[in-house]
This record gives C-alpha cells, structure tokens and sequence, in this order.
C-alpha cells in the first residue's frame, strides 16, 4: 500500500500473496498486530475492512468474540463471509471474559497453521492493556500468523499494535440498477498509527468484482489536496535485499 | 432386562419382556412363573395379555443386554484364556487344560455358576468336547451336565434335533419325518441324509451340524483379543497435595506404552485416590490421536485446581481410556511441522480449557429462517465444512435474537422511514426490499408470521438489514412489528 496518494487517484492494494507457515509477518506485507477500531457503535464496516485485508489461503482462521461484542454488535454470520473473499473455514470460539479472548488469540497466534486470528473485545477492559498487546505481537511476530483485534467501544489507549485503524460507515454508492437502494458499501479507513507505513486516511471499497484478486481493496485518499514533499518517497514494501 | 432404578417385581409374578415384531410387540422373554403358567417366548404379546391379563410386560433392552454380555466374555476370562458370544444369550469358555486350576471340572462348574450368581444372574451351564455339544447340552440337557468324548453321542442323543440350531424350516421337516431327537438323527444311515441334505448351507444341513457336535469336524472359537488397556500408575509413599511435579513422569510413562502399542490417546483421564477412601478424575479429550506427553500435559494446565485434595492422596493413575491407532507418521520431507497438526493440537487446548461447545465449526442447514442455516457443531466432534455461497446478499452480523425497534414515522408500503432502536433515533435514507421470507410451515408451529425484509442505510451509512414480522391484515396477530436482525458491512 502507498502511504498517500494524490487526491482523487485510486490505489490499488496489492493482495497478500499466500503466507507460508515460515514467511514472518513483515515480509509477507501482512503486519503481526493490527488493532481496528470501529468508529461507530455495532458498525460491521471494520469487519468487512479486515476481511478484505486478509491474504488468500485456504487454512482455517480463528475467530473470538467475548460476550459483550456478540451482545453489541451481533454475532459473526457464516453465510455472508464468501461474500468478501472468506473462502476457508473459519474456527470460532466464543468466551465470556476478556481475559480468555487474549488467551485464545496467544494461543492462536502460536499456531503457524492459521491463515489469520482475529479477536474482538468490546469495552476497554482493563486486562487488555500495553502489555497484552506486546505478548500478542511478538507472538504473531514469531509465527508468522496476521492477527487482528478489534476493538469496539474502546478510546484506544497504548498498544504494541504495528498498525492501528479507525474503519467506520461511510454512505454507499449508488446502485446501478435501483436509484434508491443503497449500493455496494465505502468505509472510511483513517491508519493513525503504523510502523513500516505513514498513517493517513482513505476512502476504503471491497470490489469482489475485480479481475485480479490483488485489486480488490481499493482506497481513495480523503487527505486535502495537497502536494506531496520534495522527496517524499513511498516506504517500500519490503526491504531491498 | 429390567431396569435397574425400579423395584423389580417379585418371583411370584409373571414377567415377559417384549420386543418390537412384524405386528406388533412379541414376547423377547418371559421368567420361570411365566413358563410355568405356559406363556412362551415369540408369542403376540396381545394373545398373551388376553389369556392371562395380570402379566407384567417390559420392553426388553436388546442393545443393552448385547454389550452386557460383551462384557461378561471378556470379564470371563479369568477361567479360561478364549471365551466367545454364542448368538445372544450365551457365552462358550474353552477350559481346555484350565479346569484343574480350579480344583477339577465339577468345581469349575461350580464356580461359574456361584460367581455368576454373585451378579445377579442366573447361568445355565454344561461341558462338552465340542462346541455345538456345549451349546446343545446348555440349553436343552439338565444343568451342569458333564460329558467325555466317550459319552457325548449318549448324552446329546435324547437332547431335540433343533438344538442343533437347525433352522426353523428344517426342524420342522425332520420333526415330520420322525426324526425328533439327535439320536434317532444318528441312526438313520448317513447315505440317506445325504441325498436330501448335502448340498445345503450349514443352518439347513443337519450332517455338517452333527458332525460338529459329535467332534468328527473342526469348529474353532475365534476369540476377540482382550480390549487394549493403557494406565500409568503412580505409588507415593507418603500423601501429597499437590499431583503436578508427579505429571510428567506419569504421561512419559503412559505415551510409552502407547508407542510401543503403536496407540494414540484420544481421551486421557487423570485420577488422584485420596487417603479418605475417595477419588477425584479430571478428562480432557483431544481432537486427534496423540502420544506427545507434552502435550497432553499442556491440556490438564488449570483444570487441576478444581481438585480437591483432601487430606492428601498417594496413589495417582493416568489412564487413556480411548485409544485409536496411531503409526510413526512422517508427513513432510522437508522436516517443517504438519500445520494440521498444530491446529489440532490447538482444538484440544482450547477445548480443554474452555470447553467443548464453546470452539466450534459451522455447519450448513438448508432452512430459510436466515438464523437457522448456520448451526454450530463442536470442533472436537465436527471436520470444518467449506463455506456456504448464498445467492443473495446477506448481513455480515446477525443478532440473536433480533431485536425490536420502535417506528416513529410509517410509511404504508415500506420500510420505517424513521426508527428508534437502543435509544437511538435513525432516519431511513436508501432501502433495498422487501424480500419476503415466509414460515416453514412444515416446521413451524401454526401462526407463525412471514417477514419481509428490508435493508436500509441511514444517514451516517450504517446499514441495517429490519424486517417486519406479518402484514396488516393476515389475521395472525395484531399491528405487525419490527426488528433489527443484522448489518451489513
């Protein structure tokens, strides 16, 4: 992904590549930690933001959710997840207390037979602090497994998250067929925090219907017009070797 | 068999046990006041309640009795080392060279008929050279007969010619032709059995059965092998509290054993014998079958401090109590670990601490109530299904169960153009629908309402999939409500 683009231009977001059980995270382009806040309460945009972000394999994902994200924001629907490019099983554990969400998402991101781990944690629980972040990140670090919390209901206090979002509804464009129906959905992306990649903010749309399975995240910037620094060079993706 | 949890009646009453038949219940077995009162087995359990109306009829437990005496063979063989299921209801031992252990044939005997007595059940016994002499002399010769190789013609001889289990057919003809006994079967000339039975299958052919009998041709026992055991036990010589530093000795133990037995655990259970007389176990179940005593150490972390120790313990088993085959596997060439097997190992440690329902797989039901087509099958019992591809747009989180919402401003033919739900106001801005969902009505109870379903963006973009449960004139109940079931992305 480039870190900004010029105004109006879409980028393409390159699909991840299948990441093998040894390729650690940073290589594959997938960050170990990603922490997404949904903007608005029971918004599902975060969701479909993360499903599209997930490179394509056919290994089982793990997802958890506590009692009170199942409440608030409803629980995971199976029959929908093909729908953005979720076409492996996908394990779900579901758990009353913050504290066995971060258990099973260590335990998870100690398994290199994943493709991804994501969890959800509603609230600011005080167990889910820089220090739980830090363990889940260097444990997905080792592994090489993406995962993904996602933290509704939450300020966002520290974190050892290598990229953190804000994904919230944003009105859909029209459908081609029917001037009143709401058409395919757009999602504000605002990265605020990131290590390997300067924070900025997009306009964020799955495209199922894209040739190339790379192509389908698109993000448009939502940044004034503005001109890029002299020298300013997009951060490579990966190191030159 | 009656049922344990009940007061069993008395000897003085007739009791028949009955099994499902072509019409009807059939009388599966009846006691000795029955018989005596000449009710027999394989009669109309109605015939039999019409002529005699105190009867007291059961259902018999068919399954149950089986693995009853499934385990009666096995618990058998502390006569003899064979012992077999004979059809249903019997049991063969080959005492060969073991009855002097117990003190001579007679004695055995003796000995089998008390200790089954000590069960509660009643044993009909004899001893015969041969198999189908057993059998025969058992059920149809006086109980605890003993017969020799030079007297077995003798003593099968006045026994009926169906205790050879002869099929029902063939006893029949030989009944007609006069030929009631096994012995008067003997004395007509082999030759003129021949004619009319040689070419027949075994259960018709009285020759190969009597054969048999007399011991003028071979009939083996195949015998089960014993059921595979597989414990690690502990002695401690003075009683302890706390079991962990005890563990891993116990699993190296247990996962030897099962390597040398080319065996992996699927359930292990850990069991502490406390100094007051009383035992505590703890089990944990594993997805696949594994002999990694790591790992099977790593599934009992937190779940022993729910033990209590009492006063102490000093005696500890680890036991697999199932097992499945397991061969020394080498599934890559490149020495990298089997990513199957790490989620499998995962299952078991989530499931071990969670529990079983709580980690689980979906599953596909054809339904059209959106709730009902995905169901959840535990991961330790259930294989990951590919996933579902439905034609139609559908929600990517639902409520459950959905939610109702308050409708500020109606529209006659659509969705709310203004709504409250959770104390929120939202105003409709685009909708999509009505797709209508009607009742199984081969499901669902009668009443049941249709919903159509909308879905609906409202001003900050969030999208709701609401439906309306029934219209306004369906005559299944009043004002047709709303509720909120999902949002879409």
């Amino acid at each position: 992904m480039e870190n900004d683009s010029s105004y109006g231009q879409v980028l393409h977001l390159p699909r991840r590549t299948p990441s093998g059980p040894r390729i650690k995270a940073d290589q594959a382009g997938c960050p170990a930690l990603t922490d997404i806040f949904p903007l608005h309460p029971f918004d599902p945009s975060a969701t479909g933001f993360l499903l599209s972000l997930l490179p394509e394999t056919t290994r089982p994902a793990l997802w958890i959710q506590d009692r009170a994200s199942r409440q608030e924001n409803g629980q995971i629907y199976g029959p929908s997840l093909p729908a953005f490019g979720m076409d492996r099983p996908v394990l779900q554990v579901h758990v009353s207390h913050p504290r066995d969400v971060l258990w099973a998402m260590e335990e998870g991101a100690a398994c290199a037979g994943l493709s991804a781990v994501i969890g959800e944690i509603h609230g600011a629980p005080a167990v889910l602090d820089f220090t739980a972040t830090k363990r889940l990140a260097m444990r997905a670090d080792a592994s090489g497994v993406p995962v993904f919390l996602i933290r509704s209901g939450d300020p966002g206090g520290l974190s050892a998250a290598r990229e953190r979002w804000r994904v919230g509804a944003l009105p859909s464009q029209p459908d081609p067929l029917d001037v009143q129906a709401p058409g395919k959905p757009h999602w504000d992306a605002d990265l605020f925090r990131a290590r390997t990649r300067r924070p900025g903010r997009w306009r964020a749309q799955y495209d199922p219907d894209a040739k190339r399975a790379a192509d389908r995240l698109r993000l448009v910037s939502r940044t004034d017009d503005r001109a890029l620094e002299a020298g300013d060079q997009p951060i490579p993706h990966r190191p030159r070797a | 068999m009656i049922s344990q949890y009940r007061t069993a009646p008395g000897p003085e009453v007739a009791v028949a046990l009955s099994r499902d038949g072509p019409h009807g219940p059939v009388i599966h077995a009846i006691n000795q006041t029955a018989r005596d009162r000449g009710i027999t087995a394989e009669a109309r359990v109605v015939d039999m309640r019409a002529i005699h109306p105190d009867l007291h009829v059961e259902e018999a437990d068919i399954a149950g009795d089986k693995a009853l005496l499934r385990r009666l063979e096995h618990w058998s063989r502390r006569w003899c080392p064979w012992s077999v299921l004979d059809t249903d209801d019997g049991l063969i031992l080959d005492v060969t060279g073991s009855a002097h252990l117990f003190g001579g044939e007679a004695a055995l005997l003796h000995d089998i008929c008390n200790r089954f007595a000590m069960q509660g059940l009643t044993a009909r016994l004899a001893m015969a050279p041969t198999r189908g002499g057993a059998q025969a002399l058992a059920r149809f010769g006086p109980q605890g007969s003993i017969c020799t190789h030079t007297d077995l013609a003798a003593k099968l001889g006045p026994l009926p010619a169906h205790a050879l289990r002869l099929d029902k057919a063939t006893a029949q003809l030989l009944n007609r032709l006069g030929l009631k006994t096994i012995g008067a079967l003997c004395d007509v000339p082999r030759t003129a059995l021949m004619r009319r039975f040689a070419t027949l299958p075994e259960d018709q052919n009285p020759l190969i059965l009597l054969d048999r009998a007399l011991g003028q041709a071979a009939d083996p026992l195949n015998a089960p092998p014993d059921p595979l055991q597989f414990m690690a036990r502990s002695s401690l010589p003075e009683p302890v509290i706390d079991p962990v530093p005890h563990l891993k000795s116990l699993a190296e133990d247990l996962c030897t054993q099962l390597a040398k037995a080319e065996q992996g655990a699927r359930q292990v259970q850990l069991t502490i014998y406390r100094i007051d007389g009383e035992w505590r176990s703890v089990q944990v179940a594993t997805a696949r079958a594994s002999r990694d005593p790591l790992h099977l150490l790593r599934l009992f972390d937190g779940k022993l401090d729910g033990v209590d120790p009492g006063f102490g313990f000093d005696l500890l088993t680890f036991e697999a109590t199932r097992v499945e085959p397991v061969s020394l596997i080498q599934d890559r060439l490149d020495g990298k670990r089997d990513p199957d097997a790490d989620i499998a190992s995962l299952l078991d440690r989530l499931t071990a601490r969670l529990g079983k329902d709580k980690v689980t797989w979906s599953t596909w039901s054809q339904s059209h109530k959106p709730e009902h087509v995905e169901a959840r099958v535990p991961a330790l019992q259930g294989a990951p299904e590919a996933p579902l591809v439905l034609p139609r747009a559908r929600p990517i989180r639902i409520l459950t169960p959905a939610e109702e919402v308050t409708v500020i401003y109606a529209v006659p033919e659509g969705p709310p153009s203004q709504f409250r739900w959770r104390r929120v106001l939202y105003k409709t801005t685009r909708y999509a629908g009505p797709e209508r969902i009607a009742p199984e009505w081969w499901k669902d109870r009668p009443g049941s309402r249709l919903r159509d379903y909308y879905k609906i963006e409202v001003q900050d973009g969030r999208r709701f999939w609401l439906y309306r449960e029934g219209h306004l004139h369906d005559r299944r109940g009043d004002t047709p409500r709303w509720f909120v079931h999902g949002f879409f992305a």
